[in-house]
């Protein structure tokens, strides 16, 4: 066998199970067996990942020989043979999960991935019923102290997911593998905790572990106190990747609209107002749009880059602090929502703003970060008092037994629940400057935009660039989602080779769609189909601007007077600190 | 006549390591200076006609190995040496680190003639901390002497050694993780395809060699492969470093030709000179701890990789432990165990968590307490790491336990019964002595 790289143009022919196959020769043994119609068991395997064979459970035989190879590791030859389902194969599947089980605590009844669980899955295909080993997992103590993420190191499988999401993907470098043998272990440097590492919260290694050994810090039982305390007057806002993904918890398709039904649950939940993110997207375009007009104007720094994604906000402030000129002042939706809440709400409804609990759905861990962060509280307030991310919400719907699939739909309270296409599609990587270029070409232009549609920016690249001709003014944009893709612009930002005006940054791959707090499972393929949902939601929207929703208007009419006012100020801005490393 | 033949030893011992004019003087150097004469593809056409096969423990031609990576049309290449010599009982690469680096030094520089190279890295164990200095020297006097560095023997050829080492871990000395460990990260293995030839050291096309295979190199160019063979059998051409230890007579390392049998190599006065103190011998180990291990019935095998092959045994390393029948094959056995969990990198299920259940198999068994369940269940973790792990250090922890079980399944068997034939295990009441 030679030392040649395989060529994706050359087409081989091999069998599986005695099915011939044909296909290029950079398909994976895995992709071929699927191809015919066989599901080679996986669990260190991630379709958005390049962490290969480290787990073995999906070994396959080859014909003629006695060492087995692992179908995610390797890539099929001409005239290969192999086997998937040969006694030997079975064994040795079965073998390497009596290996894991042997180290894992087994608590699946009391574990957040019960029902959910690759190992767990995988352990009743494989009927182990009887130990083959005696079971002796390692004392690890839960580290919570974070208050966002939660690590249970003894579920830990060592797959390596979360260590090439946080390194490679995310270029943040909080954990890492370390020690060898049966002490090898998924760890932050020197064992500190996540809050003294360079970690943003992203939550993508929650995304992507396959067990229980990495979830958010769960708030639900705050909110259900909240709820039950009729003293309280509990308002709740929806970020808008939400409404496409929290169907897939209840058996819908990857990106089914769920607004209407998640309104309804809300309600049913015992919620005082049902209001959406999305108001405050459209009142986020309104000074974000005009910071950046006055940047260009005044000369302040530019590019001014986006500040809606609380993990990219962590990571600018640890990785890049001498860029946080460039970040602009606007709060993130959640936060302008959760100042709005506490003082324009109360006083438009004749509510005592003591009274109110401001909580938020967000398909993020990190916003519950950010909804801690000290100096959000510009009305006197906490800004949000609770996050819960998509799964905890889904988790309280299912505790309380309705049966979302079967509920009416149901519309936002208003004026809070009032917004437009533009702000819908924040949830996904190029919505926030989609949304923006909506809004300050009327405003620059004074001319109506023929097209909304900004379909260059759209998709899942990691950086992708654009040029607005704004009345012979050409602005130009880029869009970075992930971490690492972050980086090539801000590094050229720093090398002082940008030519950007407007930069929009997302933390997590594909934006919020893809956030840390969505439900398990998110693979590349249901980012698509969650994104499709958004701008479909977007185009039924019968206004698409944010400076056209008539609740915004109203807002600065009745309170904040117009954009970048003293009061925008005090409770919609803040401003940023470089964070430890 | 003698069975040792001195032919990459002989300066050991005599002459003083680091020196280039001792080492020049008892024929250095001859070697590169007829490689400058010679085209790259001559040079490989010498090594494929030695048949010199890879002397670290994989066996694989070295020939094949050089041809491949000439033919990969990306530079820089890179040379690296593996010196991350570390199991019990292989100690033959220390003979020549410590006692004519310059040997080594010659070999890597010829590589690097061949294949256009302008650094070598040595991956030298960091256990070996004072070889790691006599090595630097060698390297610092034969840039003074002018034969690495810059203009190399006047030509217009420059190349570079560098000795790299790690903080000591087995595991280092599989080609990929060792190649990891050079470049600052943790040493564990990486997934192939794409081959080192092709994606190796800084993502670079990449020669991995042994130390003992390098050292080979300037003999065969001045000899010329033929005359390198015929020292050897037809298919294991030339010589081979054997080190000898535990229940042997002499422990040491001897240069044999391949061809002499095991008991030449155990027995020999020149050689291991027997077992000690009148005892019998029980087994040997070859080739290192990943090695098989063979009895008494088997010591007539001529030593060479084709005859050790269809005798269920292996070259390896050139390890030959000797044990006596004061050994118990358990707690041998449990010792090697021990070794695999302390060195295995941890990556993948099979190798991290099958060593330690094995470990707790062959502990019930040396206190008495396993089952025939747990007999069975051994049977499939050694299948289990062997068919499945994910590098060689995996694929072979169970090789040795694996052949002890063909060799001496009735004293897995007494040990179901606290009977222990050696003595080892059990008091002599649980013996029931």
């Amino acid at each position: 066998m030679g030392h040649h790289a395989s060529d994706p143009n050359k087409i081989v022919n091999i069998t599986i199970d005695g099915i011939p196959v044909s296909c290029p020769e950079t398909t994976l043994i895995l992709d071929a067996a699927k191809m015919v119609g066989i599901d080679i068991p996986v669990l260190c395997y991630h379709p958005d990942l390049k962490v290969r064979a480290t787990c073995r459970v999906c070994v396959v035989e080859m014909k003629g020989q006695r060492k087995l190879k692992t179908a995610c590791g390797n890539e099929v030859w001409d005239g290969a043979e192999f086997i998937t389902n040969s006694p030997s194969v079975r064994q040795a599947r079965k073998d390497v999960l009596e290996l894991i089980l042997a180290e894992h605590p087994q608590d699946c009844l009391q574990c957040i991935r019960s029902t959910n669980c690759e190992l767990q899955q995988l352990a009743r295909d494989f009927g182990i019923s009887k130990p083959l080993f005696a079971n002796q997992p390692k004392q690890i103590p839960i580290e919570d102290s974070n208050g966002v993420i939660v690590r249970d190191m003894e579920k830990c499988v060592k797959c390596g997911r979360c260590v090439e999401m946080c390194q490679e993907v995310q270029t943040v470098g909080a954990i890492n593998t370390a020690h060898r043998s049966v002490e090898y272990e998924v760890t932050t440097a020197f064992d500190r905790p996540l809050q003294d590492t360079t970690c943003v919260y992203c939550g993508q290694c929650i995304a992507v572990c396959p067990v229980g050994a990495l979830y958010e810090k769960d708030d639900s039982e705050k909110v259900w106190q909240a709820l039950a305390d009729a003293d309280k007057h509990v308002i709740v806002q929806v970020a808008p990747a939400v409404r496409v993904a929290l169907g897939e918890e209840f058996g819908m398709g990857s990106g089914s609209i769920a607004t209407g039904k998640m309104v309804a649950a809300l309600r049913r939940l015992g919620f005082d107002k049902v209001f959406d993110t999305d108001f405050a997207a459209d009142v986020t375009i309104m000074e974000e749009g005009s910071e950046l007009l006055e940047r260009m104007s005044h000369g302040g720094a530019l590019p001014l880059i986006t500040s809606c994604s609380p993990g990219w906000v962590n990571f600018v402030e640890t990785f890049y602090p001498d860029l946080l000129p460039n970040v602009s002042s606007c709060k993130s939706p959640q936060q302008m929502f959760g100042a709005l809440a506490k003082t324009y709400y109360p006083q438009k409804a004749g509510i005592d703003a003591s009274k109110i609990v401001s909580v938020s759905i967000m398909p993020c861990v990190a916003k519950k970060y950010e909804s801690a962060r000290p100096e959000m509280n510009g009305s006197g307030y906490r800004d949000v008092d609770i996050v819960l991310t998509t799964r905890e919400l889904a988790r309280m719907i299912k505790q309380s037994g309705f049966d979302f699939n079967k509920l009416t739909d149901e519309e936002f309270d208003a004026p809070l629940g009032l917004s437009t296409g533009a702000a819908v599609i924040f949830g996904t990587s190029g919505g926030v400057m989609e949304a923006a270029l909506r809004t300050v070409y009327e405003v620059v232009t004074g001319k109506e935009l023929a097209n909304v549609d900004f379909d260059g920016i759209r998709g899942l690249a990691g950086v992708k660039e654009a040029e607005v001709d704004l009345d012979g003014q050409k602005v130009k944009v880029a869009i970075a989602n992930g971490l690492k893709n972050a980086r090539q612009i801000l590094d050229k930002i720093r090398a002082g080779e940008c030519e950007y005006q407007f930069v929009e940054i997302m933390c997590c791959p594909g934006g919020c769609i893809g956030g840390g707090g969505q439900p398990w499972g998110t693979t590349a393929a249901t980012k698509e189909a969650r994104m499709a949902g958004l701008y479909q939601a977007d185009r039924e929207t019968p206004i698409r601007q944010s400076h056209k929703n008539p609740a915004v208007k109203a807002l600065y009419e009745e309170f904040l007077g117009k954009p970048l006012s003293h009061k925008s100020h005090e409770l919609l801005h803040t401003h940023y600190h470089p964070r430890h490393k | 006549m003698s069975k040792i033949n001195k032919l990459i030893s002989s300066n050991c011992g005599v002459i003083r390591p680091d020196s280039v004019e001792d080492y020049v003087k008892a024929g250095g150097y001859e070697g590169l200076k007829k490689a400058f004469t010679m085209t790259p593809e001559e040079i490989i056409s010498e090594v494929k006609k030695a048949k010199l096969l890879g002397r670290g423990g994989a066996a694989y031609p070295a020939g094949s190995k050089w041809e491949q990576l000439l033919a990969i049309p990306e530079f820089p290449k890179y040379i690296v040496i593996n010196a991350d010599e570390g199991e019990p009982g292989t100690f033959k690469d220390k003979l020549l680190l410590s006692q004519d680096p310059l040997r080594v030094i010659e070999g890597m520089t010829i590589s690097g003639h061949v294949f256009s190279s302008h650094d070598g890295y040595i991956y030298i164990r960091g256990e070996y901390r004072a070889i790691q200095k006599v090595f630097q020297s060698a390297i610092d006097n034969a840039v003074k002497a002018g034969y690495l560095g810059t203009n190399i023997m006047g030509t217009d050829f420059e190349f570079n050694i560098h000795i790299m080492t790690g903080a000591g871990a087995y595991v280092c000395g599989e080609n990929s993780a060792l190649l990891n460990s050079i470049e600052g990260k943790a040493g564990r293995p990486r997934i192939k395809p794409p081959h080192l030839a092709e994606v190796g050291l800084f993502l670079m096309p990449t020669l991995v060699n042994n130390v003992e295979s390098i050292a080979n190199i300037p003999t065969i160019v001045l000899d010329g492969g033929d005359k390198y063979l015929s020292y050897g059998t037809k298919d294991s051409g030339g010589t081979k470093l054997i080190c000898l230890s535990g229940n042997a007579v002499n422990r040491g390392v001897y240069e044999i030709p391949f061809g002499v049998s095991l008991r030449d190599a155990i027995y020999d006065p020149e050689m291991g000179g027997g077992v000690p103190n009148g005892k019998k011998l029980k087994f040997f180990h070859l080739g290192g701890q990943s090695g098989p291990i063979g009895a008494e019935a088997q010591l007539d095998t001529m030593y060479c990789y084709k005859a050790l092959r269809n005798a269920g045994l292996s070259v390896g390393s050139g390890a030959i432990v000797v044990m006596d029948e004061d050994v118990c094959v358990i707690d041998y056995l449990k010792g090697v165990t021990e070794f695999f969990i302390h060195e295995s990198c941890g990556k993948c299920t099979p190798c991290r968590e099958g060593n330690k259940q094995i470990y707790a198999i062959l502990c019930k068994l040396s206190e008495g307490e396993a089952t025939k369940e747990d007999m069975a269940v051994l049977k499939r973790m050694i299948d289990t790491m062997t068919n499945t792990s994910f590098c060689g250090l995996g694929q072979s922890a169970a090789v040795a336990l694996n052949t002890c079980w063909k060799l001496f399944k009735a004293e897995f068997e007494d040990h179901l019964h606290k009977k222990c034939p050696a003595q080892v295990c059990f008091t002599e009441q649980e013996r029931g002595e």
